[in-house]
Parts: C-alpha cells; sequence; structure tokens
C-alpha cells in the first residue's frame, strides 16, 4: 500500500477517514490522536488502513509471550506485515484486572495513562468483553517492565488463556439500591482467594465468573459466565402505598404495564391497592424496574448460583443453569469456595481439553455432574422433569436376579 | 547486588472501595431509589437522604490515554475526581452537586462524547477487537459499531423506544463479545472451510489435539508427502474457525466470502421472561467496509419496525414472541431462507411443534 505519511505523524487512510464522519465518538480519531506521539499507532492506523481496503486482518495467532512466572494476562499478537509496519511487529496486549465495578479516580486514571504512554502505544480499551482494563499493543521487551510498574501502582494483570478468567460484577451496593448482595466486595474476594489460577492457568478451557447483584443482571453473568451468582430474595417485595398511588397519579397503570406483564401473574390491582402473592413471585424484577421508588427488594437477601454460561466454540452456546436456588449473603463467600473448589476438581478430573465446564454437564449430564461434586438434586434445577422414559436407574441392593 | 525495587506479583486489582465517591462510600448498600433526569442522567436517593448524580456519555471503548486524560481532567472539574465505566463501555462521571450536570454535559458534548444511553435507548455496543487486534476476524468490529451508532444515534441520545434494545458486534463465532443473547447481534462470518497448509501443520501443530477441535469432527487424519496432517471433510464444516484457534494452519479468511450475519430477540435480564438467545433475521450480508452499508440499513430496518411495533416493555425478543416469527419477516422484509431452520444439535427444539398458525 502507498506509505505516504499524512500530515507527518500519521499515514494517508482515506478509508479510515470515513470513519470520522458522523455524530458517534470515533476510534479513528483516538488512534490519529494516540499517533500523533506513538510510532506503534501510526503504523496500526496503517495496517488498518491495509486491512479494510484488503478486507482482511494482518495479525498472527499469539505466540508464547508473558511476564516472569505468569501464564496469562497478555495475549501476543503479531503483525504479518511487519516488514511494512516494524513498529507493530509485535503488538500484544496486556489484560489488566480492573477495579470492582470499574470505578476509578482520575489520579489512577492518569497514572495508567502515564505508564501506558511509556512503554506502549497509548491505546487502551475501557474495557475489554470479559470485564480488564485493555492497554492494547507493545512489544515484548516492554511487557515485564509495564507489568512492574503497574505493580508498584497497585494493578495486577487478569487471566487469559486456560485460567479463571478476570471475575467481573456490577455497580452493586456502590450505587444501585436493588443490589442483593456485596458483589463487589465478593468479586474482590474471590479474585484475591484465586491469584493463582488467575495467573497460572491449571485448567482444561477457560473459566468465568461473573457477579450481578439482581436479576437484572447488567454484566451478562447468566450469558457469559461459567458460575454465575445472581442476587435475589426470599421474603416479601417491599411496597410504599403512597409511592404507588404517586405512580398511577403520573400516568402509569399498574394493571396494563405492570400486572399484566408479571411472567407468574402474582399481581393485583383492585380498588386503588397493589397486592403481591409473593409465594409465585419469580423475582424478575419488572415491578421493581418500572416503580423503583415504590418497590423495592425483600429483605432477607442473597444469590442464586448457576452454572455453565458460554459463546459458541465448541459445542454450541449455552445459558446458565441453576446450581443452588439460594444462599444468604452472608454464606456466599464460604459457600462458593466450597463449591468451587469441588466444581474445579470434577472438571480437572473429567473434562476434555478445551471443554467448557457446561459442556461438560451437558455431555455427562447434570444428575452424573450433581454426584460429582456432591449436590443433591432439587426441582428449582429444571423447567421440567425429563420427558423422555429413558432412564438410567442405578444398581441398588435387592436388584439381584 | 542488585537495588533494584523488590518484584510484586499477584497482589490482585487495586481494594473494591478504593477509588469510590465520598458520597457513595458513605451511603454503600443503603441505595433507596432512583430517578431518572433525563436521558444519560440518574439520580441515586439514599435511606440518608444523599443523592449521587450520574452522568453517562457513550465512548468507541478503544481510547488514546489523551482521551482517559481529558475524561479525568473532567472528573476533577466536576466530580472530586471520581468517575467509573459501565459493562457496556460507557463512561460515568458521578456528582454531588446537580448545578455541575449542565456545563459537564456541555463539556462533553462539545468534546464529542454523547450523553444518553440510559432506560429506553439503545446504549452503547458491546463488541470485539476485530482487524484492530485479532487474528480469527471475519471482519472488523470498532468500524461497524461506529457506523451502527452514528445511524442509531437519536436513539442514543433520546429514550424513545418501547423497552431497552441492546446491541453487539462479534467479529467471529468465538464471540469474545458474547453477542448471544442480545436484541441485535452482529456476527462475522466465514463461509469456507479452512485451507490447510501441511507444511505449516508439520512446523505448528499437533495433529490429534487438531481433530478434537473441531466440533462436528469434519478433521481427519492424513499424510501429505509421507508426514501426519488432515483434511476436511468439506460437507461437515460450519466454518466456526476452532481449529483455526488451535493450529495456524487452517486459515478461514477470506475477503470476498466472509461476512455478516444478524441475530434478533436476545436478552440476559429476567424481567419479565427468561433470558433467551438471539435468532436468526439475516444470515449474510457482504462485508463492505468502511461504513458497511447494506449492514446499517437492516439494523435501522429492525430498529424502525419494533419501534413502531412493539408495547411499552417489551424487549425485541418479547415483541416476535408475540406477533410471531412469520409476521417479523413480513414486516422487515428479510427473506425467510432454509439457513434460518436450524440443523445442529438439538435443532427440533426450535421447530413448530404446535397447530398454532398465525394468518
Amino acid at each position: 500500500m502507498d506509505n505516504e505519511k499524512g500530515d507527518g505523524h500519521v499515514p494517508a487512510t482515506p478509508l479510515l477517514d470515513e470513519l470520522e464522519n458522523g455524530p458517534w465518538p470515533s476510534f479513528v480519531k483516538e488512534i490519529k490522536s494516540a499517533a500523533q506521539s506513538s510510532e506503534s499507532a501510526q503504523d496500526l492506523l496503517g495496517q488498518l488502513e491495509l486491512s479494510y481496503q484488503e478486507k482482511k486482518g494482518h495479525w498472527k495467532h499469539g505466540g508464547l509471550v508473558g511476564v516472569l512466572g505468569y501464564g496469562g494476562g497478555v495475549i501476543g499478537r503479531y503483525s504479518d506485515a511487519g516488514e511494512q509496519f516494524p513498529k507493530i511487529a509485535h503488538f500484544h496486549t496486556l489484560r489488566v484486572n480492573q477495579p470492582a465495578g470499574w470505578f476509578y479516580t482520575s489520579a489512577a486514571l492518569r497514572t495508567i495513562c502515564d505508564i501506558w504512554e511509556r512503554h506502549g502505544s497509548g491505546l487502551t480499551n475501557m474495557h475489554g468483553s470479559t470485564g480488564d482494563l485493555i492497554l492494547l499493543g507493545t512489544t515484548t521487551p516492554e511487557l515485564e517492565p509495564t507489568f512492574q510498574e503497574l505493580a508498584q501502582a497497585g494493578f495486577d494483570l487478569g487471566g487469559s488463556g486456560s485460567s479463571l478468567r478476570t471475575p467481573s460484577c456490577c455497580v452493586g451496593m456502590a450505587r444501585c439500591e436493588w443490589a442483593c448482595y456485596d458483589d463487589m466486595k465478593l468479586c474482590y474476594d474471590l479474585t484475591m482467594a484465586y491469584q493463582d489460577e488467575m495467573h497460572r492457568p491449571p485448567f482444561p478451557y477457560k473459566f468465568k465468573i461473573k457477579c450481578a447483584a439482581c436479576p437484572n443482571d447488567c454484566v451478562a453473568a447468566i450469558a457469559r459466565a461459567d458460575l454465575a451468582i445472581i442476587g435475589t430474595w426470599r421474603d416479601d417485595i417491599q411496597i410504599d402505598d403512597a409511592e404507588v398511588a404517586a405512580y398511577t397519579a403520573k400516568g402509569l397503570s399498574i394493571q396494563k404495564q405492570v400486572c399484566d406483564l408479571c411472567p407468574t401473574r402474582c399481581m393485583e390491582w383492585e380498588g386503588g391497592k397493589l397486592a403481591i402473592d409473593n409465594r409465585n413471585c419469580v423475582r424478575c424484577m419488572h415491578c421493581i424496574n418500572v416503580m423503583p421508588k415504590a418497590l423495592r427488594p425483600g429483605k432477607d437477601r442473597g444469590a442464586v448460583i448457576m452454572i455453565g454460561g458460554k459463546a459458541p466454540i465448541m459445542q454450541g452456546a449455552l445459558l446458565s443453569s441453576v446450581l443452588i436456588p439460594f444462599v444468604p449473603a452472608a454464606e456466599l463467600m464460604e459457600t462458593l469456595q466450597e463449591l468451587v473448589r469441588r466444581i474445579w476438581d470434577f472438571w480437572d478430573e473429567y473434562g476434555n481439553n478445551r471443554e467448557r465446564v457446561g459442556e461438560l454437564v451437558q455431555r455427562v449430564g447434570l444428575p452424573a455432574f450433581l454426584d460429582g461434586i456432591g449436590l443433591d438434586p432439587v426441582p428449582e434445577m429444571v423447567a421440567s422433569p425429563r420427558d423422555n422414559p429413558y432412564i438410567y436407574f442405578q444398581a441398588q441392593k435387592g436388584d439381584e436376579r | 547486588m542488585s537495588t533494584a525495587p523488590k518484584r510484586i506479583t499477584d497482589i490482585g486489582p487495586p481494594r473494591y472501595d478504593q477509588y469510590l465517591h465520598p458520597v457513595i462510600k458513605k451511603n454503600y448498600g443503603k441505595w433507596e431509589f432512583h430517578e431518572n433526569i433525563e436521558p444519560g442522567i440518574y439520580c441515586h436517593v439514599a435511606e440518608s437522604g444523599d443523592r449521587i448524580y450520574t452522568v453517562r456519555a457513550g465512548s468507541p471503548r478503544l481510547l488514546s490515554v489523551q482521551s482517559l486524560r481529558r475524561f479525568a481532567d473532567l472528573a476533577d472539574k466536576y466530580c472530586g475526581g471520581y468517575l467509573r465505566f459501565t459493562s457496556r463501555n460507557n463512561v460515568e462521571f458521578l456528582l454531588d452537586d446537580p448545578a455541575k450536570i449542565e456545563p459537564l454535559k456541555g463539556e462533553l458534548r462539545a468534546s464529542g462524547f454523547p450523553v444518553g444511553g440510559t432506560n429506553n435507548a439503545i446504549s452503547n455496543i458491546v463488541h470485539t477487537q476485530g482487524w484492530i487486534h485479532c487474528h480469527s476476524s471475519a471482519t472488523d468490529a470498532s468500524g461497524l459499531v461506529k457506523c451502527l451508532m452514528d445511524a442509531v444515534y437519536e436513539h442514543f441520545t433520546h429514550e424513545d423506544l418501547p423497552a431497552k434494545l441492546r446491541i453487539a458486534v462479534a467479529c467471529c463465532l468465538n464471540m469474545c463479545g458474547a453477542v448471544h443473547c442480545s436484541d441485535i447481534a452482529i456476527l462475522g462470518v466465514h463461509r469456507l472451510p479452512p485451507k490447510v497448509q501441511p507444511e505449516l501443520i508439520r512446523r505448528l501443530c499437533e495433529v490429534p489435539t487438531l481433530i478434537a477441535s473441531c466440533p462436528t469432527g469434519a478433521i481427519r487424519p492424513a499424510t501429505a508427502d509421507g508426514k501426519p496432517s488432515v483434511t476436511v471433510v468439506e460437507d461437515q464444516c460450519m466454518y466456526c474457525g476452532n481449529c483455526y484457534t488451535v493450529c495456524p494452519a487452517m486459515p478461514l479468511n477470506d475477503p470476498e466470502n466472509d461476512g455478516l450475519s444478524i441475530w434478533v430477540g436476545g436478552k440476559v435480564s429476567n424481567a419479565r421472561t427468561a433470558p433467551k438467545f438471539s435468532k436468526l433475521a439475516v444470515p449474510f450480508l457482504p462485508n463492505h467496509p468502511p461504513r458497511w452499508p447494506e449492514l446499517v440499513e437492516a439494523v435501522v430496518k429492525i430498529v424502525d419496525v419494533y419501534a413502531k411495533n412493539a408495547r411499552k416493555y417489551e424487549r425485541v425478543g418479547e415483541w416476535i414472541e408475540r406477533i410471531g416469527w412469520p409476521r417479523f419477516f413480513q414486516l422487515t422484509g428479510f427473506e425467510f431462507t432454509r439457513y434460518h431452520i436450524d440443523d445442529f444439535k438439538h435443532a427440533g427444539l426450535t421447530y413448530a411443534r404446535s397447530a398454532h398458525v398465525r394468518f
């Protein structure tokens, strides 16, 4: 491609320039901004323009690169056009474990910016899909110094490869009235408890933990986590009748927009009074979402533990399913540590290479998995009992003929 | 002896409460309710009566240190230095003084970061790396997101849809963006089997691992020039790229045949109906950088038809379940093809197993 320089800092990029038009903030402007002082950002622009011309990527497989003593946290990346774009011949990414709930101070952000400007491209993702702060692109010799400067500043790397991936959580009790447990603390405590499993990949494949503090699931735990911890409550929804009346006065139709959309029709609106049959409430959150000033989750709070969510590779996408219907908030950490140990032992013993735990459950069946981890079956685990009669009865005394 | 500082490892992330605004720290776990002041602005009220205001702005996710420092400057100027990011790549400024909301909004807009993305708006798009940084992508991701958000921009800055609408982009079936439970998902797809490169297999790959990597058993052992290699049973290949991930000698990138598919109706929230997968709406659109006009047109079509026809609080999937898939294809004008009918595992679960038919 024509490698003529544009304004002295950045190469000419007629195709990418099209992506500076329009109202939404432009990633091309971001790369050009970094390219004012970063040669690797200049070459990234050049290579990306080439990809836009040829309609194909120019990155090779990652090699095994990383920092001393860790088996993860760095995604190795090499250009297949390294002669043309020498500053991104290696362009490795560091995954930095984000603070819980993605809270920062301006000082913390500036510290990271300063480190990254000294050692890398000056480009980041805020944040990667799993939750990490992504430092996008540096060379092999810069990895260890970057890591050590980050560590001095109080940051560590996240997970990659067949490891515990960086756990993530929603905003939780920090700024949400619906938080049914302290998921920022739980996420932090779990992350600290499993530093070794995160930094030194020990598993057949990746393992993701996500903590959502209510069933709205703002971190998509149910779809994306091998182990999803989703906040819920056992007692009655708290109702403030005066605030319910205030919503109706503002034009909300309680019957149409609340009661009729309740999945179990457990709500009645009669004579200006809202009544909830809490025994039949499935804690879906709709009514609470619609009337946050009038309705609140109950006070006996905790979480449902679910297993097996994942994207398609290899055997197809899975949504998580219920493993423990309720764990009181105060018992979550202890329960999860015991549960995780048993799940990892079973997966280590029976999982195939590149088999997520959800696929293992599908392959051996949930009953065998429950036997393996020592949990009793309960009806909350299934949408319905089986509808086929091909039952494998287990041998028991008196079977002899 | 070296005087270098002691090497630090395994310290984990900053403590979970290290960067919290003082009002948040004081009222942690004691929030009572929230109000939506306008698109992009929340007010959370604590039991103590304290209030924290959130101003949410969209970002391209890929951010330079210059833009991050701009965010830091704004946080210093308006909110004591406290800010956060959301799970959908928005930045949120946390203020205790409502008088500072308007000037902050003004500066954000002037810097090119739109305020919005809350409630019944289209929030920012979660997405993958694409040509920026990925070896297996069938398309770019950041570019698609830019074009789509330009086209639905007014739905980011206005809460004008029946319910929240969440879009995701993944540039191959690996789905680092886990698009499989989104209201609208764009998925980059390959369409031809990998081209086996025997000379590279010898150098770079372990043949049994490569064979085991195929979900459909399409990769079979073979010999090439007397050395271990593989062949691909092409009829069995569904182009997932898993073999390429474990073995670089199996490339599937193909500029003319790679493209985009569109999936609709997924959700992760438990509100009203159970979480659900996105379903195929358009099996293949051409990959046309830099502005992907065919894709943008199709997504805008879905948004428009949904906005016009869905009831209040109905997510895309809930709306389609009410009106039925035939009507969805009729309203959007998308062609229904053999590719829309599942023929992989558990395929029969998606077949119409009742005599319920709308006319």
